[in-house]
């Protein structure tokens, strides 16, 4: 796909739908060229003196910096354990850099630094290095964070959106949509009957989980920007299969299909920061599915579809009523409607 | 908004689909009014459910995509002043002007915000009294309230550094300008719920009576759609054209009075220019004498724009249910939602983007589109 919408960078570019990718896709991966990179996964995996490693980076720029169930500390460090531990890698190091804005109260500094170490030990990870820059006032919005991070994959892991086969069964580790609407909530002072806490988590645990009984876990992707319809989308077109949803089986809990009825967002394409998808050969659906039931976040683990030999690299839902309907990648953000 | 479930439950929908099988004789051909509804009606897959006999045709009750391409020209010109913190609703923030969009002008360095309500758009004014805060005040009966009350609030509250840029229509006369048209195939309306609810029911009989359609009004949660089909095919089965509220949990016959007094004091009925259609007599909406100083387009002189639309769009078609979106030729081709031609195919809850979104796995449209002029 060409860039074709704009000859700036625009809102859309970071949306995590189209528009990301295409950036990405004409813009970085040309100029890093190497084959690891073009993999495009969320993390890229690299063999270093015999150890096959997972490496990934990620950056925040969330708005308000403190959330109901959590803060920009809490998703540096979840983001980057998920993208590691979406390829099967147990995270180990993680890197932290701040840019702080001229004005910016310490206090803040220090209670996103405090949240972001605390996040670290829950999920079994040290922070070793860091940077710091001050930009001018007006020049950035508070805090940015950004987090890379390594881990190692254990022998005779291999996962990637490449292996999902038809027939494989599609499992979400839990309720969607809930990280966005909850940031919303506050960002926009809606309320939607109750207080909605966003569901950012460290899930490098119940990916050991799974492992632990099923071991060859196809796909793992963690359905942050562009939500659970953007990461289905991915792997129907890196696998060539398509995927085939039951709308009804999408878990999601009532205040948050009100905030999206509300604002007219899709929960498919709205983000989370603590669940996980997973592509899994239908022998081992089901103890897969018991093993993430007994782990804290995957209490409610669900099979939402299969992956089918139809509509190759396109995602379908099976309606509540009965009929069928696409489900595309969004082009940019997903924008609310007017009425 | 706790009972989501209610409204979508699927043994309830058998029940309806079953009873709308059971009373058609004939084909019918009826027209679901607003956007939202086409939207509803393609995302949970009820046109797949109802028998062939029954065509629904998408009615022009897309407020994004009837915006004329005039004003949304004017928005960017007015957006892109250095002084302007231009306020809108997210789905125009897409919508292509005749080169670029709003959110290009964001990107250029325009003051560009999206807001959830039009207060928010007034409070951005008094919080900065040093810059011009211009809100996009589109749409049906609906967001015209409270976009009238934000007027009035700034005059009140004496907030002179806000104004409206208003494109406001109203759903009647473009019933009345369907059916008045050749080749018009349209032979019940389902009424937009939400329209009613504010304006209420007393627009619509002397419609019904005049063009011999019965008018339902209707919800847009699945069962309202099946239950609001199902009144529709009771009454042409039977010959009739009377005006019926399935709606009637939230649409009182005389509507929200509050909201009409507001309506009446803040604007005046004017004629419009509709997006694809042209223009309408007495369809819309501008700011009264009284509060015209709020008017964006006195205050900013936009009136030299010049509009380039293109010309393989059939989206005024669209928009009239004369063709379904398949059959335009550009339709998923040289016409998509990331490269509309129109903004029917660019909104949210326009008939080209949920054809195009929902159905693309779809073979063309199964009933050959004629006209019956």
């Amino acid at each position: 796909m060409p860039l074709r919408d704009s000859p700036t960078v625009v809102m859309g570019h970071g949306g995590g739908g189209q528009m990301s990718a295409e950036l990405v896709e004409h813009i970085f991966v040309p100029a890093f060229a190497n084959t690891v990179l073009s993999g495009l996964a969320d993390s890229a995996v690299v063999s270093l003196g015999g150890a096959k490693l997972a490496f990934s980076t990620d950056s925040f720029v969330v708005r308000p910096l403190f959330f109901p169930g959590g803060s920009i500390g809490d998703l540096a460090v979840n983001g980057t354990v998920n993208d590691l531990a979406m390829s099967g890698a147990q995270a180990a190091y993680l890197s932290c850099g701040f840019i702080l804005e001229e004005g910016t109260e310490l206090q803040v500094v220090g209670e996103i630094a405090q949240r972001l170490g605390r996040a670290a030990k829950r999920a079994g990870v040290s922070v070793l290095t860091g940077d710091t820059k001050v930009v001018d006032a007006g020049h950035g919005d508070g805090v940015f964070v950004n987090t890379a991070g390594i881990g190692l994959i254990p022998d005779g892991i291999d996962i990637r959106p490449q292996r999902a086969q038809p027939g494989d069964v599609v499992i979400v580790s839990g309720a969607i949509a809930v990280h966005g609407i909850a940031i919303m909530s506050v960002r926009e002072g809606l309320e939607f009957g109750i207080e909605i806490q966003s569901d950012c988590a460290p899930l490098n645990g119940l990916v050991q989980t799974m492992l632990a009984v099923a071991p060859d876990v196809h796909v793992l992707r963690d359905p942050t920007r562009g939500g659970l319809a953007t990461s289905l989308n991915e792997i129907a077109q890196a696998s060539g299969v398509g995927i085939e949803l039951t709308e009804r089986l999408l878990p999601v809990p009532e205040a948050v299909a009100n905030g999206c009825s509300v604002l007219g967002l899709d929960p498919l394409y709205v983000a989370n920061e603590g669940k996980l998808v997973a592509i899994v050969a239908p022998s081992d659906a089901d103890a897969t599915l018991a093993a993430m039931r007994t782990h804290p976040y995957g209490a409610e683990a669900v099979a939402i579809g299969t992956c089918v030999e139809a509509h190759a690299g396109m995602v379908v839902t099976r309606t509540g009523l009965g009929g069928t309907r696409v489900v595309d990648t969004p082009i940019g953000e997903q924008l609310p409607r007017i009425c | 908004m706790k009972y989501l479930d209610e409204f979508s439950d699927p043994d309830l929908a058998r029940r309806l689909v079953e009873e709308i099988r059971a009373t058609v004789t004939r084909p019918w051909a009826m027209m679901e009014v607003c956007g939202g509804q086409t939207h509803s009606i393609i995302r949970h897959g009820i046109d797949q459910l109802l028998p062939d006999e029954i065509e629904m045709i998408h009615g022009p009750g897309c407020p994004v995509c009837v915006t004329p391409l005039e004003i949304i020209d004017k928005a960017m010109e007015i957006a892109s002043r250095p002084d302007v913190t231009f306020c809108s609703f997210g789905d125009m923030l897409r919508v292509p002007g005749s080169d670029k969009d709003l959110f290009r002008i964001k990107s250029a360095g325009g003051d560009v915000r999206v807001v959830y309500s039009p207060l928010d758009a007034l409070k951005l004014a008094r919080e900065n009294p040093d810059r011009q805060v211009v809100f996009f005040g589109i749409g049906f009966e609906t967001t015209a309230p409270p976009n009238a009350m934000t007027v009035y609030q700034a005059q009140k509250l004496g907030i002179d550094n806000f104004s409206l840029l208003v494109s406001h229509v109203r759903v009647p006369p473009a019933i009345e300008a369907i059916m008045q048209s050749p080749t018009c195939r349209v032979q019940g309306f389902l009424a937009a719920g939400h329209v009613c609810s504010v304006m209420g029911t007393e627009e619509y009989p002397a419609l019904a009576e005049a063009f011999k359609v019965p008018i339902v009004v209707t919800g847009f949660e699945p069962l309202d759609i099946l239950e609001g089909i199902r009144l529709t095919v009771h009454q042409l089965e039977k010959g009739e054209h009377r005006v019926e509220n399935a709606y009637q949990r939230a649409v009182p016959a005389e509507g929200n009075p509050a909201a009409k007094a507001m309506l009446a004091d803040v604007f005046e009925v004017t004629d419009r220019s509709w997006r694809g259609i042209g223009m309408i007599p007495q369809s819309g909406w501008r700011l009264s004498e009284r509060y015209r100083e709020y008017d964006a387009e006195h205050r900013f002189d936009v009136a030299d724009i010049t509009t380039q639309e293109s010309t393989v769009c059939r989206s005024g078609e669209v928009l009239q249910g004369l063709i379904k979106p398949h059959d335009c030729s550009a339709f998923g081709t040289l016409c998509t939602p990331r490269n509309p031609l129109g903004a029917t195919m660019v909104s949210s809850e326009g008939a080209c983007a949920a054809y195009y979104l929902y159905r693309r796995l779809d073979a063309p449209a199964k009933r050959e589109v004629s006209s019956v002029g």
